[in-house]
């Protein structure tokens, strides 16, 4: 007689039963490979928009309301991913010939590696003759020769500031048109004022795009350029400045990967970042906020453009579809929609209505004049470095960790990390893009 | 006596407030206004409950497909995996052959290796077979990263069987097999509930590989990945919630599997 | 004793399945993921591994992720076994304990960042109760307090994680009965002894598979770190992602998680051999 102990556990036939049911009912849940959740019904002529922007979930809902509601020749599935999955995606599909997205979505830095892997759409630019794209930002889209993207909407970043920092503000000066020098004097103020804590913040997380304040905002208004000038005197001062800047800035910053949710919490009271990461702070009370341009530096006011376009992969299904599809998302109808929902402003010549909703007026407010500027300096991200523009950008984190972080000299890193910087540029061999002088190839001299 | 016993309980007591409080604020966090959220000090009681969070989260595109599609590959993915786990645990408890270690240590390394440098290569497979793009690849997938564990714990786990009560249930005419499924299997009970829970839980939370093979038939987890991580801390809180739930279902269904203690059942 | 000679081949049958099943799915993509970190565009080199190894942040990341395993590792499992002991005790609410022990086992790597990061923030949960009862408030997860910032991830992955090696010992436990104890406690053993004498051999497989399954998964913990710390605490499979997706250069990226490999190696031999299932614990 097998001993077995009368109170052990057994596994009684009801419950081995119902795993036997569960176990034969999975498969054929699993039976039509998964349901769709493109939200399009997934097959019967609805075509994929792959995209890395929209990620936060109201802008999400709104673009894909826009898609169902504006473009309406064809269904567009919207297909929200992270950045890293999408050249992930996009890579193994072209490379493996099995295409399923008709339509890419993305900014200017994400499209650029994949340039080769994109179809030429001189076509389709040449029919949007009346849209008025503004030729820098067509010049762009050529990424090596034929136009690979069409423009789909741009940003910039901008100052947002609570009133009450305003108390700070020394006399005489004129918030819409700070110098750095002013901005300085004001953070030191308001950081005595406010019990010796800092109110300034910058986007200085992990994901944060503090990358850009540095090579489209402060070195430009210092220097005049971003790469050439790399480690010239007057980068020395700007990074001196910036140090200095640092020691009135919440440590916190480091922690920011976007400045709306400190600024909506109080943490900080005057922030810079991306327009569409800013519009959610003066949301609930647009009355308490402002957003200014950027301040300007001894060599006028840098400031950097943020475009996004849409391509069609090469192979991909229903091309004309996604032809159609693109041309629809440049009319002014759904440029202005875009606009008043989520925050990304027109490339087209759409005129912006003057009923919008107050936090994207007072963003308007600040690009415009950002834009008008006399001494304005346009500055584009990195053209043509393909994979290596994570790398370039990484640079001048660099920089801003040793400098203000870590407290090494000035001379010395900007010495080091423009030696990489060189090394680089000379693999790649790449004409300089704006402000640089269009030099060939660029270096940091 | 009494002090033992004292202590026991306040020992439990002080653990699971540690567990619990972090999971009283998520709920909390997620059932507050968005307004309540940015105060300082922050309340620590729900004096400000609303779904408003939670109802946009669940109202976003693909919710529901997504969770279907996590169900069905959590639970195939169980499936599978003990299928092909179980045998291979029991053979490591009752043998040793050459190569032993070695295997152990080759299945163990498949997990210790970041999969995101695969991702090309893994899409690629699937996208040449024909499979992207559907459940099956991700059962795939999460089978292959969920058998390491199924096969050490259960192989564990048969272990502590002895071996004497199988072999006298054969001399009195059970079959290998029978002697296997009356004898040994009830009392690893709690290790297969275990590799199960483990199983479905990786399966539930598993991201990277879902998003990498599925492009309009994926999982909750993949669907929401992005919009969750960059959209404003209150949804955060409203999509973690949501995730965690039907996990927690599940080990709810398994839990009196995992403690069948000798002569007693805790319910 | 273990089975030998004429037995081979039933094994062999038995764990074919799972190596069938691995090897089609993963060598491919071994083989080519893995050469990725040797192969440049001109042929081998070692270009890479040399970029790895210039790069500052991958030395923090190496002692921070030992740091992290070496202090957190021992607390773990401590506290699990002291879970599972205290329930072997059967206290009163017991089944409740349990069930609240097991929940963070659901809990994504993700949500669990987002909790304790929802705790420790500049004004989250914990400054929040201490300015409810008046005191100050502290930057636990600043840079420039790298103590607290590095115990602050300590303690979200001990919550987090701690149910993994709790339920494994847990399991382990059901299958020791209780004879030998009381035989020990009848020739007057005490407590610690019955444990260390009685118990802990019998539960050594179930913690060698523990040690094992869990120093694999800490070696591959970066989700919390980073929802805490950002990059302050760089950990190395986060500067894997970094280098992937980020910097764009899956070649740095596959080194760097190939040293990851390597360590998890070193740790499972370790463990394989140092902590073999004693003979005489089972038939």
């Amino acid at each position: 007689m097998t001993h077995r102990n009368p109170d052990g556990p057994r596994i009684s036939r009801r419950a081995l039963l119902t795993l036997g049911a569960g176990a034969a009912a999975v498969p054929v849940l699993g039976a039509c490979g998964g349901v769709s959740t493109s939200g399009a019904g997934g097959g019967s002529g609805s075509i994929t928009l792959m995209s890395n922007q929209f990620s936060p979930v109201e802008e999400k809902q709104h673009f894909e309301q826009i898609l169902k509601t504006k473009v309406t020749a064809e269904k567009v599935a919207f297909n929200q991913v992270d950045t890293g999955i999408f050249a992930s995606t996009l890579q193994s599909q072209v490379d493996a010939g099995k295409v399923q997205i008709s339509v890419v979505g993305a900014l200017h830095g994400d499209l650029a590696p994949h340039a080769a892997r994109l179809i030429d759409l001189d076509d389709v630019l040449g029919s949007l003759g009346d849209r008025g794209f503004s030729p820098e930002l067509t010049d762009l889209a050529k990424l090596g020769g034929s136009t690979k993207y069409v423009p789909w909407m741009q940003a910039s970043y901008v100052l947002a500031v609570n009133k009450k920092a305003l108390q700070w503000l020394p006399s005489g000066v004129d918030v819409r048109q700070l110098t750095y020098d002013q901005l300085l004097e004001w953070m030191t103020a308001a950081r005595q004022g406010n019990g010796n804590k800092a109110v300034f913040g910058i986007p200085a997380g992990v994901k944060g795009l503090y990358h850009r304040f540095f090579q489209g905002f402060l070195l430009p208004s210092f220097t005049g350029g971003q790469i050439t000038t790399f480690r010239s005197p007057e980068a020395v001062t700007a990074w001196q400045y910036m140090k200095q800047l640092w020691a009135q800035t919440a440590t916190a910053s480091t922690t920011y990967d976007n400045m709306q949710e400190p600024l909506q919490r109080g943490e900080v009271l005057v922030g810079f970042d991306h327009v569409a990461r800013l519009v959610g702070a003066p949301a609930d009370k647009p009355d308490d906020w402002l957003m200014v341009p950027a301040p300007s530096g001894p060599k006028g006011l840098g400031y950097m453009v943020v475009l996004a376009g849409l391509g069609i992969p090469r192979g991909a299904p229903e091309i004309d579809k996604a032809k159609d599809a693109i041309k629809t998302l440049t009319t002014a109808d759904v440029q202005v929609e875009v606009l008043r929902q989520n925050a990304f402003f027109p490339v087209t010549n759409a005129a912006v209505p003057a009923d919008l909703p107050a936090a994207i007026a007072l963003a308007n407010g600040a690009i415009t004049a950002q834009r008008a500027a006399g001494n304005a300096i346009l500055s584009l991200p990195p053209v043509g470095l393909g994979t290596r523009d994570g790398e370039v950008a990484q640079l001048f984190k660099n920089c801003f960790k040793e400098i203000c972080l870590d407290g090494k000299p000035v001379k010395q890193v900007l010495e080091a990390q423009a030696g990489q910087l060189n090394a680089i540029l000379d693999e790649l061999k790449v004409p300089c893009w704006q402000p640089d002088p269009a030099g060939n190839p660029c270096r940091a001299a | 006596m009494r002090g033992w016993r004292l202590a026991v309980q306040l020992g439990c007591v002080a653990i699971t407030l540690f567990m619990a409080v972090p999971l009283y604020l998520i709920a909390l966090a997620a059932l507050s206004s968005r307004r309540s959220l940015n105060e300082f000090p922050l309340t620590l009681l729900p004096t400000d409950v609303s779904g408003e969070t939670m109802s946009t989260f669940l109202r976003s595109t693909g919710i529901a497909g997504g969770l279907i599609n996590s169900i069905t590959v959590g639970l195939s993915t169980v499936a599978l995996a003990l299928l092909i786990g179980l045998p291979a645990g029991y053979a490591l408890a009752r043998w040793t052959f050459r190569g032993k270690d070695a295997y152990q240590l080759a299945l163990l390394l498949t997990r210790a290796l970041p999969i995101v440098v695969l991702s090309v290569p893994l899409a690629r497979i699937f996208l040449s077979t024909g499979l992207y793009d559907t459940t099956y690849a991700v059962i795939l997938l999460h089978t292959a990263l969920a058998l390491p564990t199924t096969v050490l714990i259960t192989s564990a786990i048969f272990l502590g069987v002895p071996r004497e009560q199988e072999e006298a249930a054969m001399i009195f005419g059970a079959s290998p097999l029978a002697a296997f499924l009356r004898v040994v299997a009830p009392q690893a009970l709690p290790g297969i509930a275990a590799s199960a829970v483990f199983t479905f839980v990786l399966s539930w939370n598993e991201v990277l590989g879902a998003s990498i093979l599925t492009l309009n038939r994926r999982t909750l987890p993949a669907q929401v990945f992005t919009t969750l991580a960059d959209s404003p801390l209150a949804f955060r809180f409203a999509g973690g919630l949501a995730l965690v739930l039907p996990a927690l279902l599940f080990i709810a269904a398994v839990r009196r599997y995992l403690l069948n203690m000798w002569g007693t059942t805790l319910r | 004793m273990t089975r030998r000679g004429p037995g081979v081949p039933g094994a062999v049958w038995l764990i074919l399945p799972s190596l069938i099943f691995m090897a089609v799915l993963f060598l491919w993509p071994l083989a080519v993921g893995v050469t990725q970190a040797f192969s440049g565009p001109d042929g081998p080199t070692t270009a890479y591994l040399r970029r790895m190894l210039d790069d500052p942040y991958f030395w923090q990341a190496t002692r921070n992720t030992a740091l992290l395993i070496v202090v957190l590792l021992p607390v773990q499992f401590a506290l699990a076994l002291t879970m599972a002991l205290l329930l072997r005790q059967r206290p009163r609410l017991a089944g409740l304990h349990f069930s609240i022990w097991v929940v963070p086992l659901a809990i994504s790597d993700l949500a669990a960042g987002l909790v304790w990061l929802s705790i420790f923030t500049d004004r989250g949960y914990l400054n929040s109760a201490l300015a409810h009862v008046g005191a100050g408030s502290y930057s636990w997860l600043s840079f420039e307090h790298p103590v607290t910032m590095f115990l602050a991830v300590v303690i979200a992955e001990l919550w987090r994680a701690t149910s993994l090696v709790f339920v494994i010992l847990m399991a382990g436990l059901q299958g020791i009965p209780r004879d030998y104890e009381e035989a020990a406690a009848v020739f007057g053993a005490g407590y610690w002894q019955r444990l260390r004498h009685v118990l802990l051999p019998q539960l050594r497989p179930s913690l060698q598979v523990a040690l094992i399954l869990r120093t694999i998964l800490a070696l591959e913990a970066f989700a919390v770190a980073q929802a805490l710390t950002g990059r302050n605490l760089p950990l190395l499979v986060g500067e894997t992602y970094q280098w992937y997706y980020t910097l764009q250069n899956p070649n740095v990226a596959t080194a760097i998680a190939l040293v990851v490999l390597a360590l998890s190696s070193v740790a499972a031999i370790g463990y394989l051999r140092l902590i073999r299932p004693g003979p005489g614990v089972t038939g």
